[in-house]
């Protein structure tokens, strides 16, 4: 039998992500400055960005596919690593987690995101799932000496490794019905079968295995204590990544695979996203500690995606991918800021910024008007775009729902806000800057408000 | 004139406030002449609106028009017609007011003040001007961040509160306003162009649903009887620019959004609700009024003064008819000019005495005779005496409501008779009986603070003695509304209704 040699050129930007991950492993026994590995990690991202338009194509008979659904969240994920890379170089030498593993596990997990959103295949999926999970846990726990960290990352993976379980679970149902694990030829196969209990149980795990990485109620436990005890730069890559690609491969799974299934995932979804929706907004209003009023906010903010899904449309469907970039953006700037204080873990922490640091509190400002919705951020026109989507696809109850939640999220930002602005404090804040994570908060804002005063550029 | 008249008198006060914004801390003055500077040249730069507007037509005026998000058709259009204008034109002048009367209460961050004040107008004006419903959102939603953070930093001691209350109930309003908005859209041919909707008929339960939402976001705005509970917290605890915006302009883009959106792009459904709409201001209209009288903090029983004044804005508009309409519009000039003033006059008093407490003050008119004088005069106009402001527009409202239903406007009229005895014992408790000796050695008012109420003063008698000047202005745009909100569109409508209905819902 005669293989041809698969196309690589297809598989250019996920090679070169991971011969820079490799690369820096061993680099990191050449220099003692981590920083210099960053900034590999930063140059492959960029000839990532620039050779990732010619890389359109199908390769490995289908199990690996770069459209521009993928190229969408693949930059999605660029974003967010080269966010995090400038975020941690000042950090983690702060937290003594200066390891060269930091970095390459760093690209290792943006890989294996990039697998996951050009994945046409279960398996490939699950490959892609795995090395961005094992690559987080790893992160989660790379504090190794604060137990708080220690935790997390445990809990992360015994949560991690259940859910993967579940999707390996539904993987095998669906196979063992249709023959294969391509994610359209299942689809075909589906046309022709009848809708048969076990399908329907298969695709509930599959379903439930992605709420658990985009941190969906009831599926979320794991989020605020993970986000809590991660290094703070892990929980703002972590906030993004990991669920950009999750909403990825929901996007393909269902919106492919399951497509003919429509009438029977989408009331699950819908009461995913209800519940999501009010299990983040509120239990986010009671938090003290921002990096879990984050974590609750990031759940709340999965509902409002899942919104886009449930529409069912190719309208639905943008509105969720570009809702995820304006996110990244957004939550990336606050988190920046929580990393740029160097007390400022407690919501308490903020009270009197405006005084001492007026910058750094204009920014946060910013942030949480964003994260809130309120024009003219980019947070807006996210929301907007979602709603738009949905009421347009007959769910106009359905985004009232999602509006008052908004409003309730509201109180929760700015509570920050207030705490910034209106309390005073004795002592001066004390901030830890750097030029990178000055070039983070610069890129974040002026995204923010460039997205928002023209959207034009994101949308058609 | 060829310049874009509009977009000037809207970024001019926001580019102002980026302008503050990157000033010194410690240049106080120069950051309080750059505010007056750009609020003076902007009210300058609107009087040409005034008085180069073309009376004779209804159509939107110096409007302006780009595209601005294509995918969404969505445009940047502007204009404005005889009853935005007014508007306007308050909002310019009020906000050099706030500037003036705040020169030297605001002292902790100065910079923030007069660039979040900026803002405030820049998009206040937005609202009035915006002939696209998106843009008209933006702005809407937008002025809700200054105005949070002018309440709650530099508010009094419950300011805290008072600034959540007045974001939450606002935001809740809006966004159910903003589902409304896409339905629309959707409903519209995917436009957000305002007069294309008014031309449009949408069928009558859709038009029902629409109201209601809409209702949500401007009954809190104006604010009527069930849900103005948040406007007495964040009246008295704003600080005095706070409460001349918020009584002035910022309750009036409430009822400006039942003119301009309820009334003409929901017509039937208006005049379905009107009788609904009487009486919920006429309970404001007594309730208000009646609450006044046990008011023991003198900001308090001014902002409890508005539910009841707007009670009548509300009254006028619905009651459907010209006298009516007019009256409501320049009703809602006259609240702004006179709670405007009201405020300004407390600010100033508070400035001294640092007390907001009635039974604090006494003989104030020996201590304070400049002061006595001109607050007496916004007493009146508040009243509605004949000769000021006040009188005419409650009459014409009176006017209007009683043809609409002899009932409410004779019911509304109980108002005034509140009205007057709340006002007067006010006015009786603070500047006549015995001296409080925490009144004594208080200095009576200079002159920056006689000229920041002179405008408004004058105000106050010229629409007495002659509102022809601003009646003339708004006559063909209402009585073009008039036309719009009493036609028969019934017939017009496609026989598929019930279809489109349950799209709508489900």
């Amino acid at each position: 039998m005669n293989i041809p040699f698969p196309n690589l050129a297809t598989l250019m930007p996920e090679i070169i992500i991971s011969v820079a991950a490799m690369l820096l492993l061993m680099l990191d026994f050449v220099f003692k400055e981590k920083s210099y590995l960053a900034l590999i990690g930063a140059l492959a991202a960029g000839i990532v960005l620039y050779v990732m338009p010619a890389s359109y194509g199908v390769t490995f008979g289908g199990m690996f596919i770069s459209d521009s659904y993928s190229m969408y969240f693949k930059l999605i994920f660029i974003v967010n690593l080269a966010l995090t890379l400038l975020l941690s170089l000042k950090y983690i030498e702060r937290e003594k987690a200066e390891f060269g593993e930091y970095y390459s596990l760093l690209l290792f997990a943006t890989v294996g995101m990039m697998i996951m959103a050009s994945a046409g295949d279960f398996i490939v999926l699950y490959l892609g799932l795995e090395l961005m999970a094992l690559s987080t846990y790893i992160l989660a726990g790379i504090k190794r000496h604060d137990i708080k960290s220690n935790e997390a990352a445990l809990k992360y993976f015994l949560m991690g490794a259940f859910s993967s379980a579940l999707l390996l679970y539904g993987i095998s149902l669906v196979y063992g019905l249709t023959a294969t694990t391509d994610l359209y030829r299942i689809a075909e196969q589906l046309k022709q079968t009848e809708v048969s209990s076990v399908l329907l149980l298969g695709m509930l795990l599959i379903a439930v295995a992605f709420c658990f990485k985009i941190a969906a109620a009831p599926f979320h436990m794991w989020a605020p204590d993970v986000y809590e005890g991660a290094p703070t730069s892990i929980t703002a890559f972590m906030s993004v990544g990991p669920k950009a690609a999750g909403f990825a491969v929901i996007g393909r799974v269902f919106y492919v695979t399951f497509h003919g299934l429509q009438t029977d995932w989408t009331p699950i979804l819908i009461g995913i996203a209800i519940l999501t929706m009010a299990v983040g907004n509120i239990l986010a209003l009671v938090q003290t500690n921002i990096k879990r009023m984050l974590a609750y906010s990031s759940i709340a903010h999965a509902g409002y995606m899942l919104l886009g899904i449930i529409a069912g449309t190719a309208e639905g469907r943008q509105s969720m991918m570009t809702y995820m970039l304006i996110y990244a953006f957004m939550n990336m700037g606050a988190f920046a800021v929580v990393i740029l204080l160097e007390k400022g873990e407690e919501i308490k922490d903020y009270e009197g910024l405006s005084k001492s640091r007026p910058l750094v509190a204009a920014l946060m400002l910013v942030f949480m008007f964003s994260l809130a919705g309120i024009p003219p951020t980019a947070g807006f026109i996210g929301k907007f775009n979602i709603f738009m989507a949905a009421i347009k696809a007959g769910y106009t109850w359905l985004v009232v729902v999602g509006v008052i939640f908004s409003a309730i999220s509201a109180y929760y930002y700015l509570r920050v806000v207030m705490n910034m602005y209106m309390k005073d404090s004795t002592e001066e804040a004390r901030i830890s800057p750097s030029p990178s994570i000055g070039l983070a908060l610069f890129i974040s804002v002026v995204m923010i408000f460039v997205i928002g005063l023209m959207p034009s550029l994101l949308i058609g | 004139m060829d310049y874009p008249i509009l977009s000037t008198v809207i970024f001019l006060p926001i580019l102002g406030a980026l302008l503050i914004f990157i000033m010194k801390r410690s240049s106080e003055a120069l950051i309080k002449w750059t505010a007056l500077a750009i609020s003076i040249i902007n009210f300058v730069l609107s009087v040409p609106l005034f008085t180069n507007f073309d009376k004779t037509t209804a159509a939107m005026q110096f409007t302006e028009k780009t595209q601005w998000i294509s995918a969404w058709n969505i445009n940047y259009s502007l204009g404005v017609d005889g009853i935005s204008v007014l508007f306007v034109l308050l909002s310019t002048l009020l906000t050099i007011l706030c500037v003036t009367v705040s020169w030297n209460s605001i002292k902790q961050k100065t910079k923030e003040f007069y660039a979040a004040l900026l803002l405030i107008e820049g998009s206040m004006i937005g609202v009035f001007c915006s002939t696209d419903l998106f843009l008209f959102y933006i702005f809407w939603e937008a002025m809700l961040i200054p105005m949070y953070l002018l309440i709650g930093i530099w508010g009094g001691p419950n300011r805290v509160y008072a600034a959540i209350k007045f974001f939450l109930y606002t935001l809740v309003g809006s966004v159910l306003m903003l589902v409304g908005i896409i339905v629309l859209y959707l409903n519209t041919g995917k436009s957000f162009d305002i007069l294309q909707m008014m031309a449009t008929n949408y069928p009558f339960n859709l038009q029902m649903i629409l109201f209601w939402a809409f209702f949500a976001a401007f009954a809190v705005k104006v604010p009527m009887f069930p849900v103005h509970t948040w406007l007495p917290d964040a009246h008295t605890e704003a600080p005095t620019a706070g409460s001349v915006i918020l009584a002035g302009i910022l309750i009036k883009m409430g009822a400006y959004g039942f003119l301009r959106f309820s009334m003409p792009i929901l017509p039937e459904a208006t005049r379905a609700m009107a009788p609904a709409m009487m009486v919920l201001s006429v309970i404001a209209i007594i309730y208000g009024a009646v609450i006044c009288l046990g008011q023991t903090d003198l900001k308090r029983l001014i902002a409890y003064s508005s539910v009841s004044h707007m009670g009548f804005v509300t009254l006028g508009i619905f009651a459907l008819n010209l006298q009516g309409l007019q009256g409501g519009i320049l009703q809602m000039i006259n609240h702004g000019i006179v709670t405007g003033g009201l405020f300004l006059c407390i600010g100033m008093v508070y400035d001294r005495t640092h007390t907001r407490k009635i039974v604090d003050y006494g003989g104030a008119a020996s201590v304070l005779p400049v002061y006595a004088a001109l607050f007496i005069v916004f007493t009146l106009a508040s009243i509605g005496l004949p000769g000021t402001n006040g009188f005419v527009g409650e009459f014409l409202i009176i006017l209007g409501g009683f043809s609409a239903s002899k009932i409410m406007g004779t019911l509304s009229a109980t108002g005034i008779i509140i009205g007057a005895a709340y006002m007067l014992w006010l006015y009786q408790r603070v500047f006549f009986m015995e001296t409080n000796p925490k009144m004594q050695g208080h200095t009576d008012i200079d002159l920056r603070e006689i000229l920041t109420l002179l405008p408004l003063i004058v105000l106050v008698f010229w629409i007495g003695v002659y509102p022809n000047t601003f009646l003339s202005i708004m006559d063909v745009s209402v009585q073009h509304l008039v036309a719009r909100v009493n036609s028969p569109g019934l017939q017009n409508i496609q026989p598929n209704v019930a279809q489109q209905i349950i799209e709508v819902i489900k």
